[in-house]
């Protein structure tokens, strides 16, 4: 009898194992699994190709992108990212990464804006954006996030991305906040960002443009959004419009002082 | 012309590790696009690599290798300053040859 409950106890204790190993399997699996990417991640290709861009001259006015002002003046790169978006003078407007770039596209080359807006992700010209923005976000790697909050539009932006974050609407009745808004929550296997603490914010703004393996395509933060709004099967939002400069405003500022590590690579 | 790859070549020991990021579609042949029409096949065929312009390595690749491929392999008896030289051939005949010094 007393080898039996020994042998039971056996049992169980190989139950408990087992079961806390699969607990960590979940989510500390795909951490793993991340890591061991990061080593190689594909974003590096993109990132060579952004600096590239950055350097040739191309467009109409065949010029380079060097006197571009991403808001630390022209032709200056380094940190721009971990303060963006943020208002602009010329343009009187608040401008995310992508928008302003292509701004600078318009006024420095010579593109037509208008034109490369209602372009595809993925195709044209906005493959040049999303690798420009890869090597601008990674020219900040390595420092805190620290989004101006001066100029009164900045704060109405802030305002509207907070409530664009909690605004409930389309088929599913979604928001935002509904997936975001809360610790520990996570879809199928994929831990979801409490995207209203700094921690959150900073793994879910912090990471975009990333790489995603799933379907070999370099992401930034505008198609993210943009997926993002599919999902709730909310209407698309137009690249760099007011509704996605504003949400990354929000999450932008609540990802202060977090440091900045993109580009990353997610699933 | 093709994107450039990106080689990383460190010395571990009396090895030199090299990582190998390649910029390709790697399309295998195998998808349907939206008219089902198939995707013709585009892929890396053959890989070599270089260890101060002798060949030490040969790779034949086929569609089954993932878009943006990852290589890691070691050279042995390298020191630091070697060159490290990887080159591609993909089976529309582009071809791409980068390289980089050990260190």
């Amino acid at each position: 009898m007393r080898r039996l409950s020994a042998s039971l106890a056996a049992v169980a204790l190989a139950c408990v194992a087992s079961a806390t190993w699969a607990q960590k399997s979940a989510s500390d699996g795909i951490a793993e699994y991340r890591a061991m990417l990061q080593d190689g991640n594909p974003a590096d290709l993109f990132e060579a190709k952004g600096e590239d861009l950055w350097k040739q001259a191309r467009g109409p006015k065949k010029t380079s992108l060097m006197q571009c002002d991403l808001g630390k003046g022209p032709g200056q790169v380094k940190g721009a990212w971990a303060e963006l978006p943020r208002y602009f003078a010329d343009t009187q407007k608040v401008q995310d990464l992508e928008s302003r770039l292509l701004t600078c596209m318009e006024t420095l080359q010579g593109f037509d804006a208008e034109q490369i807006r209602k372009t595809p992700y993925g195709k044209g010209e906005q493959t040049t954006i999303t690798a420009l923005a890869t090597w601008v976000a990674a020219e900040s790697k390595g420092l805190r996030f620290n989004l101006p909050q001066v100029h009164a539009e900045e704060k109405r932006m802030f305002d509207l991305g907070k409530k664009l974050f909690y605004f409930r609407s389309g088929t599913h009745d979604f928001a935002c906040s509904t997936c975001h808004a809360q610790d520990g929550k996570r879809i199928r296997l994929q831990d979801l960002p409490n995207l209203t603490t700094q921690v959150g914010a900073v793994t879910g703004f912090g990471a975009w443009p990333a790489y995603r393996v799933s379907n070999g395509q370099m992401w930034s933060m505008q198609l993210r959004l943009n997926d993002c709004y599919r999902q709730q099967r909310f209407p698309y939002a137009v690249f760099g419009s007011d509704v996605s400069t504003a949400l990354g405003v929000y999450l932008g500022v609540t990802s202060k002082d977090a440091v900045a590590f993109a580009p990353a690579i997610r699933r | 012309m093709a994107d450039p790859m990106r080689i990383r070549a460190q010395m571990a020991g009396e090895k030199i590790n090299v990582r190998v990021l390649m910029s390709h579609e790697m399309e295998s042949g195998q998808r349907k696009d939206a008219n089902g029409a198939i995707v013709p096949a585009w892929h890396i065929q053959e890989v070599t690599a270089t260890h101060n312009g002798q060949t030490v390595m040969t790779a034949e690749w086929g569609p089954g290798v993932s878009k943006n491929p990852f290589l890691q392999f070691t050279i042995k008896n390298g020191k630091a300053g070697d060159k490290v030289g990887v080159s591609w051939k993909d089976n529309k005949g582009d071809t791409r040859t980068d390289e980089t010094t050990v260190s």
